[in-house]
This record gives C-alpha cells, structure tokens and sequence, in this order.
C-alpha cells in the first residue's frame, strides 16, 4: 500500500526524495477520509515553504483541509492536472496526484520522517481508536 | 476547572444499520448520524437519477389535538392551515414577537382535531416549548418525536420503488399530501413531501419497526440504483434545490421578506404571533434580501465566508458548497436589496483572496417535469 522509498507524516503527506527534489503529496489515507475530493490549491513555483508551513488546501464536498510541508524548500513545480481533475487525488495518492514538486533546502531532511512501516502502524492506531 | 462531559450523542433506531453500512458519522445536533456511506457525489447523484434513502429519524414531532387544535396552529405557525383538507401537508414556520424564525416547519391534517407538525432535530425542544407557551387555547399539546422513525425515499424512481410494497396507491397521492396504509406490513404514515426538490416520500413508522422496512426498501429498490444517503448529500440537495436550512438561511434575525419565503406568510388569514413586526417590515420595505450566487473565478464559497460587495464586506454566506448535479460551485447569501439583481457580481473572501462570483436565480435546479 505505501511505497517503501517514501517518507511520512503524521499529517498524512508522503515524499519521495531524488536527487535533492522532493515529490510531495497525500497518502491513500488521507484522501479516503476526505471524501471526493473537489478542488485543489497549490502554490505558485518559486514559493518556499518551511517544515509543517502551509502550502496550499485540498478540499472535498464537505471540508477544507490545509496540507503542510513535510520538508522545506522552494517550489520547482506544480501538478497541472489536479485543476481540471482534482478527482486523481482518491484515484491515485502516491503516483499521478502528486502536488508539487520542492527544490530541498536540505535532501537530507526527509531522512527522520517517517518509513512507510511506521506510517502504517501510525494510520492503524489512529483507526483503532476512532472505532 | 473541571471540565464538562459531554453527553454521548443519541442513537436513531437505524444506527447499527448505518454502522453495518459502514456509513461514516457525524454528530449532528446531538444525533449520531451518516454523513456519507459510498460518497457525498454518487449519493447526491443517485438522488436525482435514481432514488435514495434517508434516515432522517433525529427530526422532531409535535402534534396538537382537541377541538382549538386549529386555533393553536393559527396562532403560532405563519402559514393558513384553515383550508387544509384531510391529508394535506402544509410548509409554514413558528415565528417569534419581532416575525423573525423559531423554526421552519411541516404541518399535516390528521382531522379538525388532529395537526402533526415535522420540525428540525436541534429545535425539537424549542418548538414544543414555544408552542406550549402560546396555548391559551387548552388544546393539547404533544412531544412525540421519540414515537417515528422518519425515512425519506426521495428520486424520480422512488414511487416505483415503494409501490412494490405497499397496496396503497401512491398515484392518489399527490405532492403534499399524505395517507396512511401499510408498507411491508408495517403501518405507516405516507407522505409525498421532501427536502431534496425531487419526487418522493416521507415515511412515519413505529421505531421497532425501522430496520424491516429500511433493509425491505434497499432490497426493493437495489435494481433500480436506490442506495442508503447521508446528511452530506442531504445538503448538498437541499442547497442545489435553493431550500432553506435553520441556523443558515434563516434564524432568530431574518424574517420572512427577506428570506423570500413571503409566500408562506398569509397575512390576511387574522392574528398570528410575529404578524404585527411583519405589517411593519413590509410596509417599510426590507434592507436585505436572501440572493443565490455562482462562483466565477476558482473557489468554493462556503458556509461563513465573507461576502463583499462593491469590494466592501456586507455578511457571510449562508450556505456555500459544490453542487454534485449542475457541477457549480453555489451558495446563499443576504444582500442589500440595492445590490440583489441576477447578474450583479460580489466577491467571496476565500481564505484571504477574494473570488468573484454572480448572482444567479433561485432555485438553481428544478426537476424535469
């Protein structure tokens, strides 16, 4: 379910690091409690953004959720395809809805997030006591 | 400090049905209810292509009885019940000294001596209190809302659906109209009312009754597309039909006028409560009217964004969110009446920027005749 070779937050984004750029986006997780997901706002390139800063929202019918920068670093490139389709953000997480694309600051940074293991231990505590 | 407790949420009879659904909940007023058991869009489209399946049980009942039931119901509620028929239902609404909202409400004939009234769920005990308090006439007033489960079978397959399995014929009942007959054996109170702007019913039943009939509809129903709606869909239709909704369009601050729902307030039927601040805001004329608006710029307005008009901010909106169907981004809002012409543009503040947007007639979907 979640690739090996990304890192993790609490806050349900993933990164996959290469070559010092960062590919950000939600986990399967996330977009399963959003809901359809209706509209995303992403950020212009160029834009630098700190660890746990803001860079946008992605909202489903019913909510607005922020969505944090799991490292910092300065916008390289955003995903064009979410504005026509935001609805890529349920059907594929991890692969064709990534959201944007961060030049690091550090490429070592995403290092002490999350491994995909622990992500899922953390996702199946956080279900088992919503149940 | 110590810290207050919350009561755990009240349960409908249906809540192991909706959990067995797998429904995602939500408290809502107090009621531990699904918002959304496939999806909010394939539910909200079912509705309008298909049918769909509410359990709307957390709304409330009050009923009035005795030979003043009708004098009661006169007084506190703004609509004319007088010249309803046996088996007619009436949208009216209780209203305060100053003609502003308690609540917007459903009124049903029984008899000359029976009225049974459908009211919000977060209002049930405001209402019956707010009755109660107006019933100089000895009629006797009644809190059943704890005696029905309510279900709402609501698309534009809905009556093919429910006639399966009732011998009632659903024909003869007309919108807003009602009767009494058996589905699946279980005897029911059948109403032709909704809240979604398409064909369908209302169901009454005894709650030991509930998960039979709910489980026999979905069965009944599953060729056709009929699957189990939750609250979220439930707004987003009402929003799409340009309905109201206590504590949003309208409350304890708006009046009749400027909600345009003038067309149930019958003044000339004599003295109701709220009549006297209503005579004077009509003759005065009303700085403020309820406008229907379509994003134009990329955004979502949504419930309590700033609304700017002529770049000032004027109010919040009521009631913003996608609508599934017309895929629009839609909402309410009041304006000055100055300012309330379709095509007049305003601006929504959507987190920090602001979005254009144009006000569009009302509803915004009306169903096909």
């Amino acid at each position: 379910m979640y690739p090996a070779d990304y890192r993790y937050t609490k806050e349900h984004e993933w990164v996959k690091v290469t070559e010092g750029v960062g590919t950000i986006g939600i986990t399967f997780h996330a977009q399963k409690e959003l809901g359809d997901v209706v509209f995303v706002e992403l950020p212009q390139p160029g834009a630098h953004f700190d660890a746990s800063q803001t860079f946008g929202t992605v909202e489903s019918v019913k909510a607005v959720s922020d969505l944090y920068c799991p490292v910092a670093g300065s916008v390289a490139e955003v995903n064009a395809a979410l504005a026509d389709n935001p609805a890529l953000v349920n059907e594929d997480p991890h692969g064709k809805a990534w959201l944007i694309k961060l030049k690091l600051d550090d490429p070592k940074a995403a290092d002490g997030l999350l491994t995909a293991a622990q992500y899922e231990e953390f996702v199946r505590e956080s279900e088992e006591t919503q149940a | 400090m110590a810290t207050e407790t919350q009561t755990a949420p009240r349960q409908t009879a249906l809540n192991a049905a909706h959990r067995t659904l797998k429904a995602k909940m939500v408290n809502f007023a107090g009621w531990d209810m699904p918002v959304e058991y496939s999806g909010i869009i394939p539910e909200h489209l079912a509705v309008r292509t298909a049918a769909g399946l509410f359990d709307v049980s957390h709304m409330g009942e009050i009923e009035i009885r005795g030979p003043q039931a009708l004098d009661l119901v006169q007084q506190v509620a703004c609509n004319n019940a007088a010249g309803l028929a046996v088996g007619q239902a009436q949208y009216s609404a209780l209203l305060t000294e100053q003609g502003t909202f308690v609540d917007d409400i459903v009124v049903h004939k029984f008899s000359d001596t029976h009225y049974f009234i459908c009211v919000n769920a977060a209002n049930r005990e405001k209402d019956f209190t707010h009755i109660q308090a107006q019933n100089r006439f000895k009629a006797e007033v009644n809190h059943t809302s704890d005696d029905y489960t309510q279900l709402a079978l609501q698309g534009p397959r809905a009556a093919s659906i429910l006639q399966r399995l009732t011998p009632v014929d659903l024909s003869a009942i007309r919108t807003y109209r009602f009767a009494f007959g058996k589905v699946c054996d279980v005897r029911c109170l059948i109403a032709r009312t909704g809240y979604t702007g398409e064909d369908g019913f209302e169901l009454y039943l005894e709650p030991p009754a509930s998960e039979k009939v709910w489980n026999a509809l979905l069965e009944a129903g599953k060729e056709d597309g009929l699957i189990p709606v939750g609250l979220g869909a439930r707004n987003t239709l009402r929003l799409e039909s340009g309905y109201a909704l206590y504590g949003h369009e309208i409350d304890d601050t708006t009046t009749v006028w400027e909600a345009k729902l003038g067309w149930i307030c019958k003044l000339d039927k004599g003295e109701f409560t709220g009549r006297a601040a209503l005579v004077a805001q009509k003759e005065a004329g009303v700085g403020r009217k309820l406008a229907g608006f379509e994003m134009r710029g990329r955004g979502i307005a949504r419930d309590g964004y700033p609304v700017l008009v002529d770049g000032k901010e004027y109010g919040r909106v009521t009631s913003g969110s996608p609508a599934p169907y017309l895929k629009k981004n839609l909402g309410l809002a009041y304006i000055p009446v100055g300012a309330s012409a379709v095509g007049t543009r305003i601006g929504i503040g959507i987190r920090g920027a602001t979005v254009e947007a144009e006000l569009v007639p009302t509803p915004f979907y009306k169903r096909p005749k």
